[in-house]
């Protein structure tokens, strides 16, 4: 019996070992780093390992010290792609030369709006910044037209801005760009000595706006739709400054496919399913973002993508990644 | 060999220095990782820009705001944790095992959480609104962190004393009530001075838990030091400000550190007499009993009920059951790193316990606290440096569990040497060396004598760091394997995007789970009346 079962360990063992051995090479696994949080992306990502049979593993964190980690990293990275939740982050690992380029056929997609110039990013999907106002408390009429009009003293003590959050310091990025240094400073200047009041992030200038603290609030477009989706009477709205006015900055996720990985064929695989029609369709659908591509279905709920561009102020993305000028001047007045 | 021994002036001590050196070593080296890393950032700044940094006039507002912060928590801690130490563990009330785990339990609720439904009580639509009809302001700024941080800080507090509390040797407390006091004496003459170490070292904590608190004070929108310091690690890649802001709150550590061995130092506790404590006796509440009952129930309904049912509010508003699905893999990911990180700091702890209480020398004085200034180090910085080094010396565990269980028994490890330090005050050396001179090996000496004490208070270390492992999130973003989850992670990338329904099976899942942890180890840790 003993020797018996020690000669048939003696055959199951190395059959064993070699299937084992054959399951790793054949499992295709796909490293990303999500800056874009999970509750967002993973039942796309689960669409995509059925649809390919390549196995992801993710790890989510917030985009700049993903970007960090990095750039910490260099070439001995883990990471087959980089998944950002805003351009300035790809940016600041494209400058370092760590992104591959893209091929044409994946580029040429999207429209030039939404990807790197020199090709070593694309979007995969956009959100626009929007005025969030209380319904109640502010009448359609006295809406400001600019950005700019929130330092009058008509909204002092009214407005909610989150000036620590990344997707703000994006919005200050640009309009440093669009107006100039100093009319930027004199802006953020303003905005403090009318008592604008200081929030984390986004999420909870909504909350404040329900809850009766302020009237008018700076976030993104998609924040205010997830609390609508829970209740529709969520007393909250929100709507756009006055054409090419910097406050209706658009600025996009985005994904790089890191030169260290030597998987670049599933990486490549991955970037191409984001950018079609299902995955898009999700984005807007469920995640209400704007689509990077032509063909989806709109979300009632969202402007056409084609009339956002319209409104949004004129912007190249790459211009996104001098996030030191912006931290400067947030320093000097201040803020940080 | 004998000849060796007799040298040792603590010959009969059952740990020698030499032994308890080396896990000491470790995590000296481990916490030299960071620290090394901060100052080469710190000081690649210029000249000029250096300047800019260091001498901002909100440099100064962050110290002030963070020093407010964390007296104003101290202060509120005290007045919370104290009475409902002294009334679960001394006085003879219905329920009290009950009443003890749910004092410990805010330790289950992530401070972000209980600050997310303490945000959610106030304004037009708030939960207080909606029931009750009229509005109440909403709580942000100063007083809403301060009131968030005190709910899920005050179970340090009242742990450690309660530990000190049931170890405490009734024969002292009889001989007082002999002499004459009565129990008001008794408790300020007699018991409140014994109970020192537990408080310098959960005042201790608990201000380590301030300076480094992010989620409630972003929440709140009261700036500390770590507000700036996390905001810096989100907007700037270089991380220079941030290494300045970091070892100046390193500093700031290091003063609280040096004041509390000061305090510390003029601390000589332990039993004198026989190695058992005596057989306690409790108070009968009497008529103070009813004032004992609300005092606690309204302790329990302000830092376990309020966050508690917010988190059922969110399931009963939108429940949705495609959310459960990575529960239980989030579920496994958290407890396999919970419990092997509890059990670790808590044998980690012992060297450092012992050694600042039987080997007591500058050199141990500074050494015992060095767990507490690696647990000072801010946790993104911590991960930072880690995958520095880890890519560059060990490349092939870079991403492993256990690179994530060793960096969080590191920060951590400072939580676990408390509650070890305060059940070694109370056993007398001469115990040890009673044994010793009877012939009993070191090893031998030390689970006959030191062990039966030390391991409550391994316990309730094991404890609170699973408990805080359980909540961790910056080490775990960075450090984790790809595609490993957590329920923490989950409760933060919900809530982060307003998915309150999505986010409550996790919380819900931290808070059950914990909670069960809690009650089982408050249950183990011996009480008298279980002897």
């Amino acid at each position: 019996m003993f020797t018996n079962r020690t000669r048939l360990f003696n055959y199951i063992f190395p059959v064993l070992l070699l299937f084992f051995l054959i399951g790793i090479v054949h499992a295709e696994t796909l490293t990303v780093y999500s800056g874009r949080s999970k509750s967002l992306v993973e039942p796309i990502i689960k669409q995509f390992e059925k649809e390919s049979g390549i196995q992801v593993k993710v790890s989510y964190a917030k985009t700049t010290q993903l970007a960090a980690t990095l750039l910490t990293e260099g070439d001995k990275s883990p990471a087959a792609i980089f998944w950002a939740q805003d351009a300035g982050a790809l940016g600041a690992v494209s400058k370092m030369a760590m992104f591959e380029k893209l091929p044409e056929s994946v580029l040429s997609k999207v429209p030039s709006d939404f990807r790197d110039a020199d090709g070593f990013w694309v979007a995969t999907s956009g959100r626009a910044r929007v005025l969030a106002y209380s319904p109640e408390r502010v009448k359609m009429e006295e809406l400001p037209q600019s950005v700019f009009d929130l330092t009058q003293p008509m909204w002092k003590d009214r407005v909610g801005w989150a000036p620590t959050n990344a997707s703000f310091q994006a919005f200050v990025t640009a309009l440093r760009r669009q107006v100039g240094e100093e009319r930027a400073e004199a802006w953020l200047r303003g905005m403090q000595a009318n008592g604008a009041k200081k929030y984390a992030k986004n999420t909870p200038i909504i909350e404040a706006l329900a809850a009766g603290e302020i009237d008018l609030g700076l976030p993104n477009h998609y924040y205010l739709l997830r609390f609508k989706k829970g209740d529709s009477s969520y007393p909250v709205a929100q709507t756009f400054f006055k054409t090419d006015d910097p406050g209706n900055l658009v600025n996009v996720a985005g994904i790089g496919v890191l030169k260290s990985t030597d998987n670049k064929a599933a990486a490549l695989k991955f970037v191409e399913f984001l950018l079609s029609i299902k995955a898009q369709q999700y984005f807007t659908s469920d995640v209400f973002e704007y689509p990077v591509i032509d063909g989806v279905i709109p979300n009632a709920n969202l402007l056409p993508s084609s009339e956002l561009l319209e409104l949004a102020p004129t912007f190249d993305l790459n211009q996104m990644d001098d996030l030191e000028g912006t931290v400067d001047l947030l320093r000097r007045v201040e803020i940080l | 060999m004998l000849n060796l021994r007799t040298v040792s002036a603590r010959r009969y001590l059952s740990i020698p220095a030499a032994v308890a050196g080396v896990p000491i070593l470790a995590v000296c080296i481990g916490g030299l990782i960071p620290l090394v890393y901060l100052l080469i950032k710190a000081l690649s700044a210029e000249g000029t820009a250096l300047m800019q940094i260091v001498f901002r006039w909100r440099n100064a507002k962050l110290f002030l705001n963070t020093l407010l912060l964390t007296g104003g928590v101290l202060v509120l801690d005290l007045l919370l944790a104290t009475p409902a130490a002294w009334l679960t563990s001394k006085i003879n009330l219905k329920g009290r095992h009950l009443w003890t785990v749910l004092c410990a339990l805010p330790l289950a609720i992530p401070g972000y959480v209980t600050a997310y439904t303490l945000l959610a009580l106030g304004g037009n639509t708030g939960i207080v609104a909606q029931f009750f009809g009229t509005s109440i302001p909403r709580l942000g700024g100063y007083w809403g962190a301060l009131l968030a941080l005190s709910a899920y800080t005050s179970p340090y507090l009242f742990l450690n004393l309660r530990t000190a509390l049931l170890g405490l040797d009734s024969n002292l407390e009889e001989s007082a009530r002999s002499l004459g006091y009565n129990h008001s004496e008794t408790f300020f003459h007699v018991i409140l001075p014994q109970l020192r170490p537990a408080f310098y070292a959960s005042g201790l904590i608990i201000s380590l838990h301030v300076l480094g608190d992010f989620g409630v004070v972003s929440l709140m929108g009261y700036e500390t030091f770590s507000y700036a310091l996390y905001t810096e690690y989100t907007f700037s890649f270089d991380h220079i400000y941030a290494a300045w802001l970091a070892l100046m709150l390193l500093v700031f550590t290091g003063g609280l550190l040096y004041l509390e061995m000061k305090l510390l130092n003029q601390v000589t506790l332990h039993r004198a007499g026989h190695g058992s404590t005596g057989q306690p006796s409790f108070i009968q509440p009497g008529v103070w009993g009813i004032p004992a009952y609300l005092y606690l129930g309204l302790l329990v309904f302000l830092t376990v009920v309020i966050p508690a049912g917010a988190v059922f509010l969110w399931i009963f508003r939108g429940f949705n059951v495609s959310a459960l699905g990575g529960l239980l893999e989030a579920l496994g990911g958290s407890l396999s790193a919970a419990i092997p990180t509890g059990i670790l700091c808590a044998f980690l702890a012992v060297p450092f316990a012992y050694i600042s209480v039987r080997h007591p020398s500058r050199i141990s004085n500074v050494l015992g606290r060095v767990a507490y200034i690696v647990y000072a180090i801010p946790p993104l910085a911590f991960a930072l440096s880690l995958i520095f080094f880890v890519l560059n010396v060990v490349p092939f565990i870079y991403k492993t569990l256990p690179v994530l269980i060793s960096a969080c028994a590191l920060h951590f490890l400072a939580e676990a040497i408390g509650p070890v330090r305060s059940s070694l005050y109370q056993v007398s050396p001469n115990l040890e060396e009673a044994a010793r001179s009877l012939g009993y090996s070191r090893l031998q000496s030390f689970f006959s004598t030191l062990f039966p004490v030390l391991i409550r208070g391994m316990l309730t270390a094991t404890a609170l760091v699973f408990l805080a492992t359980m909540k961790e999130l910056p080490l775990t973003f960075l450090l984790s394997p790809a595609g490993y989850e957590t329920l923490a992670l989950n409760v933060w990338s919900y809530t982060t995007e307003a998915m309150f329904a999505e986010a409550a099976p996790y919380a819900l899942a931290i808070l059950v789970f914990s909670g069960v942890f809690v009650g089982i180890l408050i249950y183990r840790d011996k009480d008298p009346e279980n002897r």
